[in-house]
This record gives structure tokens, sequence and C-alpha cells, in this order.
């Protein structure tokens, strides 16, 4: 029964998820309000976290193979693509690595420069 | 037989997986991060639908059910996203300076290269979301009056670039911190990119969700401004 009493919080939290995308006048999808909803109700703790652990880390194992539909998906948007899909996939390359160098790069010179300011202020102070 | 596959609310389901655990064994066996799963996978089943001339629509009734446990499974990630919430907190200026970083490099790159490649305004706002995750993309390039279909086409190309190129790019780059790495992954190929930054660690995943959710907002007000420049 626990598997099943997980699953039905999570759907419940999907559905508040879809409610909200439907009162929100921006494209935020009901997946990623159900996300903030759900860390919204561990944070209160309104929601335990041994209410989803399980089935939740289930889900989250598996999601690659939810891809697999809709990336099969290109076989029909092929014709559209086929007049321009050389500068778009180039452009689809160089854009991926660049953003992610530069998150990764940008996010680790801040975290090792505040981890530099904060080893170096007990050592300003005398003891 | 083609009719039996094409009416059967099975087949495309199970043909998934199976292209799935295919991918997995191929990746257990070789360990060369080109054979990714999720790539391996989506190539055995185009090439067993157009071997068997099964239509994308058909099968796709079928292993719809799979994709229907998306949403859920992204609500999911707030899982680890609360358990890493004290490291969140400590890091939170590092953390927001390096997803504006990056969605700022997504929108700016893409402007740059389709003036080079001298796109249309059409096809430059139909790139514009291509980082961001599948739901909220679609929505921004319907919004500035883009191509939807070839927006998910690009998104999901993306998603799968940034998941096969995740470990490449992170030792070219020299990118090492734990938190780091799962901003980078999240915020340049959304939830594709996740499930990898997933495979990577805890910390990798917890940040790479965070980064879904931000760099789409993000993204949502910076694509309507940067429409505007082409």
């Amino acid at each position: 029964m626990k598997y099943l009493h997980q699953f039905g919080i999570i759907l419940f939290l999907s559905f508040l998820g879809e409610i909200l995308h439907r009162i929100i006048p921006l494209p935020v999808p009901a997946s990623v309000c159900g996300l903030l909803l759900m860390l919204l109700a561990l944070c209160t703790g309104i929601l335990k976290l041994n209410q989803v652990r399980e089935t939740a880390g289930f889900l989250i194992e598996i999601m690659p193979v939810m891809f697999i539909p809709a990336a099969v998906g290109l076989l029909d948007a092929w014709p559209s693509l086929r007049p321009v899909w050389i500068p778009i996939l180039l452009i689809t390359v160089i854009t991926t690595i660049l953003v992610m160098a530069v998150t990764g790069q940008v996010t680790q010179y801040m975290i090792r420069k505040e981890t530099k300011r904060k080893r170096s202020i007990p050592e300003r102070r005398p003891k | 037989m083609k009719d039996f596959l094409t009416d059967s609310v099975f087949f495309g389901a199970f043909i998934s997986l199976a292209a799935y655990e295919a991918g997995l064994l191929l990746k257990k066996k070789f360990r060369i991060a080109l054979l990714n799963p999720l790539l391996i996978g989506t190539i055995l089943v185009m090439a067993a639908l157009l071997l068997l001339k099964v239509e994308y629509r058909s099968y796709n009734e079928s292993a719809g059910y799979i994709s229907y446990l998306l949403t859920p499974a992204t609500v999911c990630l707030a899982v680890p996203l609360y358990q890493q919430l004290e490291l969140l907190k400590k890091n939170r200026k590092a953390v927001a300076a390096g997803i504006t970083a990056g969605v700022l490099t997504s929108l700016f790159s893409v402007f740059l290269l389709a003036k080079l490649f001298s796109l249309s305004h059409e096809q430059y706002v139909t790139l514009l979301p291509k980082s961001i995750t599948t739901a909220i993309g679609m929505g921004v390039s319907k919004e500035l009056g883009g191509m939807e279909t070839i927006t998910v086409a690009v998104i999901i190309v993306t998603g799968i670039l940034g998941n096969v190129m995740a470990e490449f790019v992170c030792k070219i780059f020299r990118i090492q911190e734990p938190v780091a790495k799962g901003l980078a992954l999240g915020t340049s190929s959304h939830a594709i990119g996740t499930a990898k930054a997933m495979e990577l660690g805890e910390i990798e995943g917890a940040m790479s969700s965070l980064s879904i959710a931000v760099a789409g907002l993000l993204t949502v007000f910076g694509a309507s401004i940067f429409a505007k420049f082409m």
C-alpha cells in the first residue's frame, strides 16, 4: 500500500500543478508548478519526505525512458526541419556547449571565491 | 501483422523500454559516453518504426503512456532539491550568478549565430527557447511566433546532446564542483540533462532540477526581450 499511497500524493500534486498552470498567465508548465508546490509542501512540513521518497526515487530513475517517445517524434518533425537542418544543428551544438561551459565556470568561480573569502576572514582577526 | 502492430496498445511502450534496455546493456559493456541509453534507445525505436513501417502517430498512441509519467516525475524532482536545500542556501549567490549567466549566454549566442547564418525572424525565435524544458519552450516559441514543431525537436536534440556531452565538456572546461556541474547540465539541457546529472550524484541532480525551473522562468522573460533584436 505504501507505493500506492505515495503515487497518489504525487499525482495529487501534479493535478494541483495543472490547476496552477491554468490560472497563471505565464507559460509555466504544470510540471514546474507541481515541483514548486511539492518543494513548498516539504519545506513547510505539510508533506513528510517518507510520504513520497521511494516512489519519487523510482520515477526519477526511469525518467530518461520517458523522453524516448518525444525524441522519436523527430521522425515526424523531419520534413519541416530538412531545409534548415545544417545551420540549426550547428547552432544547437555550439550553444549547448557554450551554455554548459559558462554556467559551470561562473558557478565554480563564485563558489571558490566565496570559500576563499570565508577562509581568509579568521586569518585576518588576531585571536 | 502491420495492422496488428499499429493497433497494439503495448507495442510502442514495449519497444521503447526494450530499446532503452538495449542501450543500458551497450553502455555497460563498452563504457563510451556516446553509447547513451536515451540516444541508442531513440535510434533503435526509429529504426524499428521505419523497418516495420509503423507510423509515429500509432507508435505514440501506445508509447504516450510512458510520457504520461513525465509530469509526475518532474514534480518529484522537488525531493532531491529539498534534500539539498541547505547546500543551495549556502551557495545561493553562486547559483543565481551561474544560472543567469547561462541563460544570457544561451539567448545571446543564439542571437549571434542566427545573425551569422542570416536566419529569418521566425527561425530565430524558434531557436531562442532551445535550452529550456519542452513545456515552457513550446509556450515561448508560440508566443513569439516561432515554429513549435521545430522548437520541440531542437529542445530534444539539445537535451540529448547535453546528456551525451556532459562529462566531456566538464572535463575540458575543468568544471569539478558538483554544484557547478549540476547547474551547467540543467541550464544547458533541461530535464534530459538532469537525468544525466542524477547519474553523476545527488548534489548534481538537485542543482540540475533547480535550474530547470529557474532557467525556464528567466528565459520566458529574456526571450521576449531578445526577440526584438532581430
